[in-house]
């Protein structure tokens, strides 16, 4: 099926098999790796990406639900060489250590703040109810995001 | 200005956080082909026939396999067969032939030009199977009629090992004022990397060589193992690289049979070969951890004074050996027992066992959780019997600060000793950060409304730094445990360490960094480190055990040792100085030189005399039997491990209708030796501590009657989300140890190894007025609901 996708600023045009899974379509067609694959059962939320503006699991997605779509992966959310200020708290606050759960982290929090630029640790936490971490016991990742929301977000 | 001691951000993360880092799955080789692995069903099973017609028709499929096709590969070897193992050994074979014994082993494999046919094809592979019945707890395997797993290992017992002193440890048990016994079950945990395995094979027929990328925490030992042990091929056949890796916990230490069958089958089809584990594979195809059950006799007099520790354990192995499995119940495990008290009498007996479930290997903490839960248990359970504070009981059996080196009694630790400690000092910043006085009395008010507040110590200790070589082969394992390093300065200007350790999220690119940066006097930017790849690197045994700092660090140490040197030699004859004469430097601003005593002017900064080095032949002068370059290797096989210890508290809150455990606040005060970077052995804790509460509270492993992993995806297996997880208070003593010259203890899994206990003990005393004595983790809500029912005619409530 041809589906048309804005990946990144870029519009994308592409044939793919209507089973193809949108983690799938972005990372062996488009070549964007940075979005992870961590299960089976859309658990662990290392697939997450943006679709108009929303995160998105795309492990859980068709590439045919993205035609017609804006879809930012963790690839296009630094601009010109500047890092997105969650990126840049992931980095100035340990939020991280193997970083295999840190694209799908970032583009979480990142949509989070969107929908709630000033949240409290409570809400921090039940916000990343849908990604897991196996390195950092959540600690510094809660602290990445609310040093985010406390410099008054991107 | 220097740099250890000081929280440097990673060097690593630039390329983490912006999706740049390539993982093995984001690894691809032109013309390479995709497998599937067909798994056994089954738990016990004889493979009566498997006809792969159907499977090998599929349009792209490039072959079908089974393990008939690979009888010329070695069975997979198993380097510490502790224990007296070596009479019923048994391991995997890249494909089984005769019989599985567990659930997920491969039987079959189809190679396809793509991941998804090969998927699809693998299905259309028949298994004739004779099923057999299974048996999935350790103890049961040991009993009359249990089914029989191995021929060469009669009642499935695959090893007896034991350590102390029995007769010493009886008569004192019978001649103690007070004896408790209590069963304790350390369940079965899935280690659960974010990333599964993987493994990426390409093999060049024109010389032999292979090129192996994989999810490796210990590239040069897998390299070890396929030239020496499995193909029977010279090491520069072989070469190991280890990409971005998502985290290994243990997991990703052993060599596995898909790694070995990617390997052989991209020889037999001539082009590279691609395996990618699943979530659902991982979780049935990758080791486990813990899973003991254990009876443990502990005597005390009513002073609290402990007077004998007896440990019956029988540990499950699985229903096949991994490579390191029966190292981690034994020398990882007793010898561990005496914690941090100076127990006159211990004994210690393990009985490993082969069982219908997955293999169990090294899970962080290896052995030391398991001794610790054991400890810090036995030593509440004391203080229960007694009705004495646990803080007391703990005191009153420290080891004291003016013990060290400190022997454990009866040979515990077959002639190491615990390097330094004071740990009455950790104990009592962990208190007094806690506020523990004012916390009884805000108990009891709580116990007044009906609210279950309770406190739980942990005052742990582990070994770290894994490796005195000469003595882990008096335990058995059949290996050395040295690291090396080399230091190069290049030309223009820049440092480059090589090191035979891996890193897999430790931070090792940095915490390095830091210690040539302040050694050698040159900038962080300037330093590189380099490791994961055996091309390149010098042999080192990998990441484990918290070793990668006190062992692998002191060999970088060691290599900046000789450069220093070398550059005074320089110096020396470019200034006609006596050698002794000449220091090497570090000024405030962090610039390294060379420089005659005494003369200021006779200094040469670290950019000149490198040149000096390097470019010799340029006109510079070198002393006359000088080689040009600064670039040294060092090897290092430390004296005896190290000793981290420290206090953990857990203050929990017990839901009275439904058993739900809130974790109120949990402090933690570790003493890992010096510290070189704080903000990544702070990281190290917090995420030792989220595993080892998550065993406390929601993890474990389930297998049914039939051996069929139930909890076999993250939707069943409970690895906690940030909602679970409160922040956590820490603190830090700092008690160098004097048994390596950086004073490094190692800080990988201190957390793990002392939460656990922390948690069960906190929620043991919330239940404590109800007469609760005990809780089997995991402390789910039904569990510890139950509890209170059973146990509320004996309460207030």
């Amino acid at each position: 099926m041809k589906i048309s996708v804005n990946v990144n600023g870029c519009t994308r045009e592409s044939d793919v098999e209507a089973r193809t899974l949108l983690v799938n379509y972005l990372r062996d067609e488009l070549g964007l790796t940075g979005t992870k694959i961590g299960c089976d059962t859309s658990q662990c939320g290392a697939c997450t990406v943006h679709m108009d503006g929303k995160a998105l699991k795309s492990c859980t997605s068709l590439a045919v639900q993205a035609d017609g779509c804006d879809v930012t992966t963790i690839e296009g959310l630094a601009h010109n060489g500047d890092l997105h200020p969650m990126q840049q708290s992931f980095w100035d606050n340990h939020g991280l250590q193997c970083g295999f759960c840190t694209p799908g982290m970032i583009m979480a929090t990142t949509a989070l703040l969107a929908d709630n630029p000033n949240p409290d640790e409570d809400e921090i936490r039940h916000g990343l109810e849908g990604n897991l971490c196996r390195c950092t016991g959540y600690h510094n990742i809660v602290k990445a995001v609310a040093a985010v929301a406390q410099a008054g977000g991107d | 200005m220097a740099v250890v001691g000081k929280a440097v951000k990673r060097k690593e993360d630039p390329r983490l956080i912006t999706g740049e880092a390539r993982y093995l799955e984001d690894i691809n080789i032109p013309g390479m082909t995709h497998i599937a692995i067909l798994r056994s069903p089954h738990a016990h099973a004889n493979i009566v026939s498997i006809n792969t017609e159907a499977a090998a028709a599929v349009p792209g499929v490039v072959g079908v396999y089974t393990g008939q096709d690979f009888m010329d590969v070695n069975p997979l070897p198993c380097p510490w067969p502790a224990g007296g193992v070596e009479n019923n050994l048994n391991t995997p074979r890249a494909l089984e032939v005769e019989k599985v014994t567990h659930v997920g082993a491969g039987v079959a494999v189809v190679v396809a030009e793509d991941r998804a046919t090969a998927q699809d094809a693998v299905e259309l592979i028949d298994v004739e199977w004779e099923v057999l019945p299974a048996v999935t707890d350790a103890e049961e395997a040991t009993f009359e009629g249990a089914p029989q797993l191995h021929e060469n290992a009669p009642n499935n017992v695959c090893m007896e090992w034991d350590c102390g002193d029995q007769e010493g440890a009886d008569a004192a048990l019978a001649s103690s004022d007070v004896v408790v016994k209590q069963r304790l079950r350390n369940q079965r945990l899935i280690p659960t990397p974010m990333e599964t395995r993987g493994c990426i094979a390409q093999h060049e027929p024109v010389n032999g060589e292979y090129t192996i990328w994989m999810t490796s925490q210990a590239p040069h030992v897998h390299r070890l193992l396929f030239t020496a042990f499995i193909f029977g091929v010279p090491e520069n056949k072989v070469r190991v690289i280890s990409p971005q890796i998502g985290g290994g916990f243990g997991a990703k230490i052993f060599m596995y049979p898909e790694y070995v069958l990617t390997t052989a089958l991209s020889k037999k089809v001539g082009r590279p070969v691609k395996w990618v584990e699943t979530r659902s594979e991982n979780y049935i195809a990758t080791t486990h951890g813990r899973d003991h059950v254990t009876d443990v006799e502990v005597g005390a007099n009513r002073d609290g004074t402990i007077t004998a520790l007896k440990v019956k354990t029988f540990a499950n192995l699985g229903g096949i050996l991994s490579t390191v499995a029966p190292g981690i119940p034994t020398t990882l495990y007793g010898r561990m027992l005496s914690g941090a008290y100076q127990f006159p009498n211990i004994y210690c007996h393990v009985t490993g066992v082969y069982t219908n479930t997955g293999m169990v290997d090294a899970y962080r903490g290896a052995g030391r959780p398991e001794a610790t839960y054991v400890v810090e248990r036995a030593v509440d359970l004391v203080a229960s019997e007694l009705s004495m504070d646990p803080v007391e009981v703990r005191r009153k059996n420290f080891v004291p600060s003016d013990a060290f080196p400190f022997e454990p009694n009866n040979n515990l630790l077959n002639g190491l000793s615990y390097d330094s400690g004071d740990y009455d000092k950790a104990l009592d910043m962990a208190l007094e950060m806690t506020g523990y006085e004012d916390f009884r009395a805000e108990q009891a008010a709580a116990r007044a409304e009906g609210r279950y507040l309770g406190i739980g110590f942990s005052t742990y200790i582990e070994i770290c730094g894994i490796a005195p070589s000469a003595w882990m082969f008096g335990e058995g394992w059949g290996a050395a445990l040295w690291e090396s390093a080399n230091v190069r300065m290049h030309i223009t200007g820049d440092v480059v360490v090589t090191t035979g350790s891996q890193s897999h999220g430790q931070g090792h690119e940095t915490s390095v960094a830091q210690l040539v940066a302040d050694e050698l006097g040159v900038s962080m930017d300037q330093v590189h480190v380099q490791h994961s790849d055996t091309l390149g690197t010098p042999f080192g045994y990998g990441t484990y055990g918290s070793r990668s700092t006190a062992v692998g660090g002191v060999a970088v140490w060691r290599s900046l040792q000789r450069i220093k040197e070398k550059a005074r030699a320089i110096a020396a004859h470019e200034f006609e100085a006596d050698i002794e004469d000449v220091e090497y430097v570090v000024n405030e601003e962090g610039v390294g030189s060379v420089q005659v005593k005494g003369a200021p002017d006779k200094s040469k900064v670290v950019g000149e005399f490198m040149g000096i080095a390097t470019s010799a032949a340029g006109g510079w002068s070198l002393p006359g039997d000088m080689e040009p370059f600064l670039d040294e290797t060092s090897y290092y096989d430390p004296p005896d491990c190290t000793y981290p210890f420290g206090t953990h508290i857990c203050i929990v809150e017990v839901d009275a209708e439904t058993g739900n455990v809130d974790i109120k606040r949990y402090i933690a005060v570790d003493d890992v030796g010096k510290v070189i970077n704080p903000m990544i052995v702070d990281g190290q804790v917090h995420g030792g501590i989220a595993q080892g509460v998550a065993q406390a509270l929601w993890e474990g492993a389930q297998y049914d009657e039939n051996g069929q992993l139930v909890s076999g995806s993250l939707m069943d297996y409970a690895i906690p989300r940030a909602d679970l997880l409160p922040s956590f208070e820490l603190g830090r003593t700092e008690t160098p140890t004097p048994n390596n010259p950086l004073g490094v203890k190692g800080a990988g899994e201190t957390g793990t190894i002392a939460a656990t206990p922390a948690v069960v003990n906190a929620v043991v005393d919330a239940l404590s007025h109800l007469d609760v004595r005990h809780i089997d983790m995991p402390l789910t809500p039904s569990r510890v609901w139950e509890t209170i029912k059973s146990h509320s005619n004996g309460g207030n409530s």
